[in-house]
């Protein structure tokens, strides 16, 4: 896949002479491309002089940056304590079979990728489920039905 | 640039807004009430920025918007009741506001002056019809706000008003009037420890970065936040920010730093957004930047984002990260004081224990002292999760009984079912169960049954939660946050886990409880950092006040609570069931047999316990037993 690569190149130059500049550049490309392409970790590793596999050990260490593209709506199911003690592994369960996927997988039309997500922090309204920026709390597993069709 | 002749200025022309909503002052100039609406992450998430839109266009409509005006505030902590709006100078708490309640709190409220009673938390409405102060119920009354200060009483993203309730004027105090040493020694005095986890005496940890040889040093503030279930850490920087950067500068002064690293998680939006702002606000009046008040200080600081690995809130992994690289643990010495962020002694807290610095240094060690216990001074922030009916962020005495925290402040076990026990310290932690319920919360007594403090996640758990299962969520966080560094965690936490499994799927093996025994044990003695040392204490405080459980799993393949899947059946009662036949109609392997107005039976041989009966159902007659 063709990258663009000045947006890259602005993003490595911007941050390249910080002291522990590779976290930053890795956050800034993932926010601007969704994800952290191949291409893009080569340029990454040759303009910060560190081997590639170190590029793409930091990446891979870090659930927050990916390798490849998520869909169009992320679906994220928080599995904190608070949301799991109150039944977000059932809301979870409904959402993989309602998209016929498993969590950390894409649908095949682009569309939707499931989550597992870490503590989203809105513990007071747990189970919580996010699609993008909207969050959807104190749910029953039945309301991800309607909650899922708003978004196509 | 301010000078703190115009710093004072500005707090007091501030200060007769924070008054009116203490109750001082009935008006602020022009401006006779104010609509303080939550938004922190949770009330954002239902839709407070929409609430206070809202109220901005309904308000400009009937020409107040001089004489009221709408402040965005942190969190009042009542989460479960979110959104919050609070009205003052009368302080009326409003919750769960939607933005189409807004028009009629405007008319009714604002220009008629008629509270909207329909929409006032109930626990503040007495018998009489007549609204108490918030403060006066249960939830409010036995707490005691010393970190939380600010939270949902100021605005995050102005910082006069922080000026205005006294900000920076303890480091104004430090800066003029104190030595380095003066201030080790006053947080020293006070008795703080951290609030992350460990609960290491935070003077210590100030001397010996003091101690250290070297030119440059760094401080830096732990605000990776991956305790799930714990969210004090954001809830601070979300509601005062500045609180944090006050407190890192005078951590700066006292050990010789000039620069500062907050490390954030990147999960959490509002409070980067919110920090950023506040440093920017800060530089622009001096307060951050070269040539502090005139003193010679110069201190200033960034924000480094995590990207969601647990591990980095352990010390080391952390400077790791900072670093740009993997987040994986060293061994300890040298200790961070010594040789930390790039290599230079670095002195770092955490959230929570930055906030009590700028109290502690304004009404002295004596002071913070007095609160809480003789080992565990001051208070502790919990978030209340769970099984309780108040979920939401709590702030206690050390020492205070787990009993008050959960009945009086938390309001109890919703659905009037039974506490079973409490979950603290998170992945890292173990269970309370009821029997200890008198516990009194601080560091020591925690750890003595086994639990710790942790950084104050408290995930409440009813008579329908299995014990095991609880045991196996938290070994599936850990397994899946090992950096597989050190073999113990790596290998040990999976073995854990694969017997945890085993157990819950009803297929749990004779000798099974005793190797797990083992294996925590070992790992527990041989981990490299806290992560691994810690995780198996959940699997060990669960067997230690839930053995019993784990033996039904394995002995009889049964699970108490009725949690486990694998080991219930589904039954049909038959006093219930009115042979309606949804249930036979829905059945996928055509398990369930009956004739039509009679009792109806499932085939539990060809049963596969999908469920889709028990949700069908009309009658609620058939359950998993």
């Amino acid at each position: 896949m063709a990258i663009d690569n000045e947006m890259l190149m602005n993003i490595i130059n911007k941050n390249k002479d910080n002291n522990g500049a590779l976290m930053q550049i890795l956050h800034d490309v993932q926010d601007s491309f969704g994800y952290i392409p191949y291409e893009a970790q080569k340029v990454i590793a040759e303009e910060l002089n560190v081997p590639l596999s170190e590029v793409y050990g930091v990446i891979t260490f870090y659930s927050r940056f990916t390798l490849n593209p998520v869909g169009k709506y992320k679906v994220g199911v928080c599995l904190g304590t608070a949301c799991y003690v109150k039944g977000s592994d059932k809301v979870l369960e409904r959402i993989e079979n309602i998209l016929k996927i498993k969590a950390g997988e894409t649908s095949a039309d682009g569309l939707y990728s499931i989550d597992a997500t870490r503590c989203v922090g809105a513990c007071g309204l747990a189970p919580v489920m996010t699609i993008n920026e909207d969050v959807y709390g104190k749910l029953v597993p039945e309301d991800v039905d309607k909650i899922l069709a708003k978004y196509k | 640039m301010k000078t703190l002749e115009q710093l004072e200025e500005i707090r007091n022309k501030y200060k007769q807004f924070t008054d009116m909503r203490t109750g001082e002052s009935a008006n602020a100039g022009e401006c006779r009430r104010q609509i303080m609406v939550c938004c922190g992450t949770g009330c954002t998430s239902s839709k407070s920025p929409k609430i206070i839109e809202a109220f901005e266009q309904e308000l400009l409509k009937n020409n107040l918007d001089k004489e009221v005006k709408v402040i965005k505030t942190g969190c009042f902590g009542l989460c479960a009741l979110g959104p919050v709006v609070i009205v003052y100078p009368e302080g009326i708490f409003y919750s769960l506001v939607t933005p189409e309640d807004v028009p009629e709190i405007v008319e009714e409220h604002i220009i008629k002056g008629n509270i909207v009673k329909r929409l006032v938390y109930s626990e503040t409405l007495n018998d009489d019809g007549s609204v108490k102060a918030f403060g006066e119920v249960g939830f409010y009354k036995k707490q005691m706000r010393v970190a939380l200060r600010h939270c949902g009483f100021i605005n995050p993203e102005n910082i006069d008003e922080y000026i205005a309730v006294g900000g920076y004027k303890a480091l104004e105090k430090v800066l003029k009037s104190m030595t380095r040493e003066d201030v080790i020694k006053e947080v020293k005095d006070s008795g703080l420890r951290g609030r992350g986890g460990g609960g290491f005496p935070t003077g210590m940890k100030w001397q010996f970065t003091y101690d250290s040889e070297g030119g440059e040093k760094y401080v830096a503030c732990n605000a990776d936040e991956g305790d799930p279930g714990a969210f004090m850490d954001r809830s601070v920087l979300e509601g005062d920010p500045n609180t944090v950067i006050e407190a890192m500068a005078i951590a700066g002064y006292a050990v010789g730093a000039q620069r500062g690293f907050v490390y954030i998680r990147a999960e959490y939006p509002i409070a980067v957004k919110r920090l950023e702002n506040a440093i920017e606000q800060a530089r622009e009046y001096g307060i951050l930047g070269e040539n502090i008040f005139g003193t010679g200080f110069n201190f200033d600081m960034e924000i480094r984002l995590g990207a969601g690995a647990f591990v980095c809130g352990e010390e080391t992994a952390l400077i790791h990260s900072i670093e740009g690289m993997r987040g994986e643990p060293r061994p300890r010495p040298p200790f961070p004081a010594a040789k930390g962020i790039f290599g230079k002694p670095t002195v770092l807290n955490n959230v929570e224990t930055y906030a009590n610095i700028p109290v502690i240094i304004l009404n002295g060690a004596q002071w913070f002292k007095n609160l809480g216990t003789e080992k565990s001074a001051g208070t502790k922030v919990f978030a209340l999760g769970g099984k309780i009916n108040n979920t939401g962020l709590v702030e206690v005495p050390m020492g205070t009984p787990l009993r008050e925290v959960i009945y009086d402040i938390g309001g109890g076990i919703p659905n009037g079912k039974k506490f079973k026990a409490a979950q603290t310290g998170g992945p890292s932690g173990g269970c309370i169960p009821a029997e200890l319920i008198d516990t009194p919360v601080d560091f020591d007594s925690l750890v003595s049954i086994g639990s710790m403090m942790g950084s104050g996640g408290l995930i409440v758990m009813d008579e329908d939660n299995c014990m095991v299962d609880i045991a196996k969520f938290f070994l599936e966080f850990t397994v899946d946050e090992s950096c597989g560094k050190c073999p113990p965690c790596r290998i040990g936490t999976k073995r854990m886990l694969e017997i945890l499994k085993r157990i819950t799927e009803g297929k749990g093996q004779d000798g099974d409880i005793e190797k797990l025994e083992t294996l925590a044990k070992t790992i527990k003695d041989s981990a490299l950092c806290g992560l691994g040392q810690t995780a198996p204490n959940p699997i060990l405080s669960t067997l230690k006040y839930f053995r019993d459980e784990y033996e039904a799993h394995v002995y009889e393949k049964r699970c108490p609570a009725g949690s486990c899947k694998a080991l219930l059946s589904i039954k049909i009662d038959p006093d219930v069931c009115k042979g309606c036949t949804v249930c036979a109609k829905t059945c996928p392997v055509s398990a369930i047999t009956g004739e039509r107005k009679q009792a109806h039976f499932i085939n539990t041989a060809k049963c596969i316990k999908c469920g889709a009966c028990v949700e069908k159902c009309p009658f609620n007659a058939i359950s998993f037993k």
